[in-house]
């Protein structure tokens, strides 16, 4: 068992009243399919429509209507069972999960139950301070989402939006492998980046496409497996490590206090940071689950999945250990631009024909800083990798300093436009000429006598000679030159 | 006009192509005699003007020689199909003033073919029923009578308002369903003839579901020609239907007159059933007489698992049907009875208020035995006896029997209410010989075969392979010829 293989690291352990305790988290992940339409009907998957707008007569169960299998969903399912190292199982069945539910018309809903179309699989989650870890995938199945109810439009009345009803959703599930509430973000992290690599799903966490139930367990280390609760939906990955935290040492004080873990569904409040009880074990439905008889089982061909496996796109992990190897960048940049798939592109438009390490720091660094100050994706970036690669080549040539560098890109960033243009036009390129630098440095120096007196028994203060050399030519005088002459001047 | 309405189909379309009288004329008497038969409750809907405004379109199509396969036949429709914008209620309160905006794709293939629809018929409800006494519209009336006696007695069900029309010449044809036997039952407890195709020959798109892994669409017709011209129109693949077949359906009227010169009839030992009377076992050797003389060959053969089938099909069916029965929630259509107290009072009291005591108890039944703990012992042993059924048939089939011959039903129809003080099993029972072919998903077909001595109809049936159809058609044909053909004296 992987339980057993994972030796308790002191460092995750959680101090309570009365010794350390070790967290065990799993998760079940729903995402949402990104497909047109819906698992079983034609109706469109769009968000955002106006209530009841894309709902089809099967997605409202009106009676006499028949479910059918959308191969898109079906093959979108395969790509992330791929991509997720994980096993694809040829044959599989879809079942009804019956309960009773204003946003579920059916009465049920059509999931897979004993016969997944996906089984085991195991992602690898990098965390910070360079530990990998691997997380077992148990299993990858296909079900429908139900609608939504709608409780603050009429005092006394619930609305139901069916538009969400039908629509495709991937649960995946986890062992239970995690080992803290950071293990858990990282691992909800990791498997949107490939979700969103694989483009199974559009991991939009703020539309719900993906939410996650997370299940906590604690206990001494080296003991058996807890009692654990089920945090449901739980839809933001900040939210993930504080409902583990919150949960944890709930659970912590509990036993500590001589109680005792009762199993339960619960929900996490951000706005309190707490969970509370949701339904208990007792009230957990009986969901008399059976095949459904509308649908045959889903048999897969084999060559079929090989052409599936032959489209995946380069993964996350794949391209990482590229960019170390093929550009000589760190574990870390190589971790941060392949995060998403459209950073990692624009680095490698921008990197080509460059030195790669400085791209990867304008790009991890000045450019990052940017786009989340303005809130905004890559995909939004007013700064495009040729334009990023123009200025990397501007300071390679010598043309601009860093720090020109610096305030050229703020200029492209907010009114475009090609960098050696502006730079041109602006006079912004670097003094390199040393007889001009010459005449600043003797200007500063004979105006300074006192300052060059001190500096007989303070050698630091050579670089407040520097900073008035660069600030009286505008920031435009090469450093290094400056260097070399104030040296030479001052007899350093 | 009263010779129109007892013209058969295969009449109607010469009568109509040599211009003897027009479908409007031809639909007119049938109007006529829908209203005059009132007293057998047989129609719950009269669609006089629609058929009429079908039947002259007929008389535009003909008159231009363009006629369709069923141009002007005036067809009565199940209660179970949804039909276009005019009720559809699987003659159940929980669907009350429930007027679909879509058409079952099997009554979609006969209005294509220019068939003309005259109303809806009753049924028992949601298909519930040996007697047609469970519909909320209170049960048909057999147009047959034991001789000398008035007492009302039942068509059969659940498609007792087809058979029953059919027999009265209320419709040249009519749509009905069979799960465990509500085609075949009825049609032989009113001397007509009724075929259940293989599951997946009919598109089960639009039909009420009872349950799912059982349903299938077939005509009740005068004789076994009109059955077979009925059954090509119903027939298609349905991309809406994931369990109908996609395989040609083949001209079935091609087979009648065929010769059954050495084709091998075989004889199951196992349906000579306890208590079954005396003039069904004569009723049986005479059919296996015909057939021998019209060159057939005759063998006994044994269904071992034949006495399983039964309480078998009593778990899978409520089980199904309790699933498929969730959508009538009182939400979205239907009936709505309280939600004062919230939304499971709704469900509550809609649904009380909305089903009759059958279907309530095998809802009952069928959550049951899907309940955890007890799946495995009901639902999952019933589907393994019907693996075993279906290798029963598949054994015999495979030693070279092209059809086999069983009685339709173990006894004549039973006077309305005399079975209102009987167990529910009693009433099952009626099933006996029919669902074994439900449960295996094979083409069988009631073909009346004489009266008893109370002067009542009695029929045999015949169970072919997979797909077999035609061989049904051509075996029934000999039997209609050397039995006779059978109607009611009209007393209504």
């Amino acid at each position: 068992m992987n339980l057993a293989l994972r030796t308790p690291d002191p460092k995750k352990l959680l101090k309570g009243a009365t010794g350390d305790w070790e967290v065990v988290v799993g998760m079940e992940v729903h995402a949402q399919v990104t497909s047109k339409s819906k698992l079983f009907s034609g109706a469109s998957t769009e968000f955002g429509g106006a209530p009841n707008s894309h709902v089809s007569l099967v997605d409202a169960a009106m009676p006499g209507m028949l479910p059918v299998i959308n191969a898109e969903c079906v093959a979108q399912a395969v790509r992330t069972g791929l991509g997720l190292k994980a096993k694809i199982n040829p044959v599989s069945v879809f079942d009804r999960k019956n309960y009773f539910y204003p946003d579920l018309p059916q009465g049920y809903q059509i999931s897979q139950y004993k016969q997944p179309i996906v089984g085991e699989g195991e992602i690898t989650v990098d965390l910070e301070g360079g530990e990998t870890i691997t997380v077992g995938i148990e299993r990858l199945h296909l079900e429908q989402d139900a609608g939504k109810s709608v409780h603050d439009q009429h005092p006394t009345l619930s609305y139901v939006d069916l538009n969400r009803s039908g629509v495709a959703l991937m649960e995946i599930v986890s062992r239970p492998d995690l080992r803290s509430a950071e293990e858990a973000s990282a691992y909800l992290s990791k498997l949107r980046t490939i979700l969103r690599y694989l483009g199974t799903c559009d991991g939009n966490m703020d539309e719900g496409s993906l939410r996650a139930d997370v299940n906590v367990s604690v206990r001494r280390p080296g003991d058996p497996l807890g009692t654990r609760c089920e945090i449901k939906n739980v839809n933001s990955i900040r939210f993930v490590r504080q409902a583990v935290e919150a949960e944890a040492r709930r659970q912590i004080g509990i036993i500590e206090d001589g109680g005792t873990i009762d199993q339960e569904t619960r929900l996490f409040d951000p706005s309190k940071g707490e969970t509370r009880s949701m339904r208990s074990k007792e009230e957990a439905h009986d969901y008399r689950y059976f095949p459904d008889p509308d649908l045959l089982p889903l048999e897969l061909d084999e060559a079929w999945i090989a052409s599936l496996a032959e489209g995946l796109p380069e993964l996350p992990d794949a391209k990482k250990a590229r960019f170390i190897a093929e550009y000589g960048l760190s574990a870390y940049d190589a971790t941060v631009l392949v995060d998403e798939k459209a950073t990692a592109d624009f680095y490698e438009a921008a990197a080509r024909g460059r030195d790669p390490k400085i791209v990867a720091n304008w790009v991890t660094q000045e450019l990052a800083f940017r786009l989340n100050k303005d809130g905004k994706g890559i995909e939004e970036s007013p700064v495009s990798p040729e334009q990023i690669g123009a200025v990397v080549d501007l300071i390679a040539d010598g043309t601009i300093s860093g720090k020109i560098a610096k305030d050229l890109f703020d200029i492209v960033w907010s009114e475009g436009g090609d960098p050696r243009a502006i730079v041109e036009a602006r006079g912004m390129k670097q003094v390199t000429d040393t007889g001009a630098i010459e005449k600043v440095v003797e200007e500063i120096i004979a105006a300074n006598p006192e300052k060059v007196e001190q500096l007989k028994a303070k050698p630091t203060l050579a670089g407040w000679f520097v900073g008035q050399v660069m600030k009286a030519s505008g920031g435009k005088a090469n450093p290094q030159a400056v260097n070399d002459i104030l040296k030479r001047k001052l007899g350093l | 006009m009263s010779a129109l309405i007892d013209l058969t189909i295969a009449g109607i379309r010469e009568g109509l192509a040599r211009g003897d009288f027009s479908a409007t004329e031809l639909t007119q008497a049938y109007v006529d005699a829908i209203e005059a038969a009132r007293p057998l409750n047989a129609f719950i809907v009269e669609t006089p003007d629609k058929a009429l405004a079908m039947a002259a379109e007929s008389d535009r199509r003909i008159a231009a020689g363009t006629a369709r396969p069923l141009e002007g036949v005036p067809l009565g429709i199940k209660d179970l199909f949804a039909t276009e914008g005019i009720h559809t209620q699987a003659c159940s309160n929980v669907l009350k003033g429930f007027e679909p905006p879509y058409e079952s794709t099997v009554t979609s293939n006969l209005w294509a073919d220019g068939a003309v629809m005259l109303g809806k018929l009753n049924m028992d409800e949601f298909a519930m029923g040996s007697s047609n006494e469970t519909s909320a519209y209170g049960p048909v009336v057999n147009p047959w009578r034991m001789a000398g006696s008035n007492a009302p007695m039942t068509p059969g069900g659940s498609s007792g308002g087809s058979a029953a029309a059919v027999a009265a010449r209320l419709c040249a044809g009519a749509t009905a369903t069979d799960t465990g036997g509500s085609i075949r039952q009825p049609a032989a407890f009113t001397g007509t003839v009724g075929i259940k195709p293989t599951y997946g020959r009919c598109s089960r798109w639009g039909i009420v579901a009872f349950a799912s892994s059982l349903d299938q669409a077939g005509p009740i017709a005068r004789d076994v020609r009109d059955a077979a011209i009925l059954l090509k129109s119903m027939a298609s693949v349905d991309a809406k239907d994931a369990t109908s077949v996609d395989l040609p359906v083949p001209d079935y009227e091609a087979a009648i007159g065929q010769s059954v010169k050495g084709l091998r009839i075989g004889i199951p030992k196992e349906y000579r059933v306890e208590g079954m009377p005396e003039e069904i076992e004569r009723l049986w050797q005479q059919g296996i007489a015909w057939l021998r003389d019209a060159g057939a060959e005759i063998v006994d053969i044994s269904l071992p698992h034949t006495k399983y089938a039964l309480p078998a099909y009593y778990i899978v069916a409520p089980a199904e049907a309790s699933s498929n029965l969730a959508r009538y929630d009182g939400v979205r259509f239907g009936l709505r009875q309280g939600g004062g107290d919230g939304i499971v009072d709704l469900y509550e009291k809609s649904r009380a208020a909305g089903f009759g005591r059958e279907v309530k108890r095998r809802i009952l039944i069928g959550t049951y035995v899907l309940s955890a703990g007890y799946y495995d012992a009901y639902y999952l042993q019933a589907q393994k006896v019907r693996t075993l059924i279906k290798r029963d048939f598949e054994t015999v089939f495979a030693a070279g029997v092209d059809t086999i011959l069983t009685p339709a039903t173990p006894s004549a129809a039973f006077g309305l209410e005399a079975m209102a003080t009987a167990s529910p099993v009693e009433m099952y029972l009626n099933d006996v010989f029919t669902v074994t072919v439900n449960m295996a998903g094979l083409p069988g077909i009631a073909v009346p075969a004489g009266l008893d001595q109370k002067g009542l109809p009695l029929g045999l049936q015949l169970i072919g392979r997979p797909f077999d159809e035609s061989t049904l058609f051509k075996v029934g044909k000999v039997i209609e010829d050397a039995a006779g053909h059978f109607s009611p004296e009209r007393w209504w």
